[in-house]
């Protein structure tokens, strides 16, 4: 019963084409992520911490396109989405499709917020945006948003 | 020229990113008592609450998701700790011309809605959250009356589940006030979670 029920849902779900996006989303609890914040070769990482429901995280997110557009071969930006795991079918994927998002996205889903904050970064309140900037010979951490320019007057700095 | 303007620019930056830093409350700090209107157009203080022992603030709203999955949780806080002395104090910090969802009236709705008990205050002029340091929503203060004042006592996050009441492990604010009203130390004084940055 509780089996056909859970089919009935499915079938419900996988009825609606126009609120599914074809796109398979990496999610992670903090241990699968840690490794996009230590990455150790030659290009610069560019990690954005967001969420489709934080306005001034949707509103600097075409910066971080734009600077990975423009520097593809020596930066890597990772979009880490703190979206809610209910929403991302209605929210995230539609989100993604509809601006057409280029950056790597992965996903932090791990409700034990504040055994991992503090291994971002010791200074991270846990308000969101804040943005992570490293490469092999230097780490910033920014709880602040940016404006295209002052992102990349910053990125610059470690190229 | 330009470099002394420069200079200036780091000097200003560096001066306020220090001052940033120490704005707000730390464990032990007495807060400050305030004058904020509630959902039923009262004027609500912490010196109203006579027979209280102490406080638990919470900086919270309509428009976040985070705030939102706590609602039920800080109903029931106020609801186990109220009697014991601890009500319950919710202020909303945000700007309501940039988060009309938030205006006094969507405030009222809100609470009407989930049956809050709890005052549901406005930092209309946004000038306390500041002072306690609060960033973000949800971000919660427990505060213990002494003879010196509303000395802070937690700072942080309500638990480790925003997700899921059920698979809560750490009651943080629990924890606390359950120390604070026994009279013992506890352990955990500060805690980060994620929340919405308050709206400027």
């Amino acid at each position: 019963m509780k089996w056909l029920l859970t089919l009935v849902i499915f079938l419900s779900l996988s009825c609606k084409p126009e609120t599914k996006a074809s796109i398979n989303l990496e999610v992670h609890d903090f241990e699968g992520i840690a490794p996009y914040l230590e990455l150790e070769d030659s290009k610069t990482y560019v990690v954005n911490f967001w969420a489709t429901w934080c306005a001034p995280c949707v509103k600097e997110l075409p910066h971080f396109e734009a600077l990975q557009a423009k520097y593809e071969d020596s930066v890597e930006v990772t979009l880490v989405s703190l979206d809610f795991p209910h929403q991302y079918e209605t929210k995230l994927k539609p989100f993604i499709k509809k601006h057409n998002l280029k950056s790597k996205i992965v996903v932090l889903d791990d409700p034990d917020m504040n055994s991992w904050i503090p291994k971002v970064n010791p200074k991270w309140d846990g308000a969101i945006p804040v943005t992570l900037i490293y490469n092999t010979s230097k780490r910033l951490f920014y709880s602040r948003t940016f404006t295209y320019q002052e992102l990349e007057a910053e990125l610059k700095t470690f190229l | 020229m330009k470099t002394i303007f420069s200079l200036l620019l780091l000097f200003t930056t560096v001066i306020f990113t220090v001052d940033s830093q120490n704005k707000g409350y730390d464990i032990g700090d007495v807060a400050t008592d305030f004058k904020l209107k509630n959902i039923d157009d009262k004027w609500v203080s912490l010196s109203d609450f006579k027979e209280a022992k102490g406080f638990i603030i919470v900086f919270t709203c309509n428009t976040c998701p985070y705030a939102v999955a706590y609602e039920d949780r800080i109903e029931a806080l106020n609801k186990k700790y109220a009697p014991k002395g601890y009500p319950l104090i919710a202020i909303m910090p945000n700007n309501v011309k940039t988060k009309p969802g938030d205006s006094m009236k969507e405030m009222q709705k809100r609470a009407k809605q989930k049956g809050f008990t709890f005052p549901y205050l406005m930092d209309a002029d946004q000038s306390i959250y500041p002072q306690y340091g609060a960033t973000k929503t949800p971000h919660i203060y427990v505060l213990e009356l002494t003879d010196r004042g509303p000395v802070v006592q937690y700072i942080g996050a309500i638990d480790d589940n925003y997700k899921d009441a059920a698979l809560v492990k750490n009651k943080y604010v629990e924890n606390a006030v359950d120390a604070l009203l026994d009279g013992v130390p506890f352990e955990v004084h500060k805690t980060k979670a994620i929340g919405c940055s308050i709206k400027l």
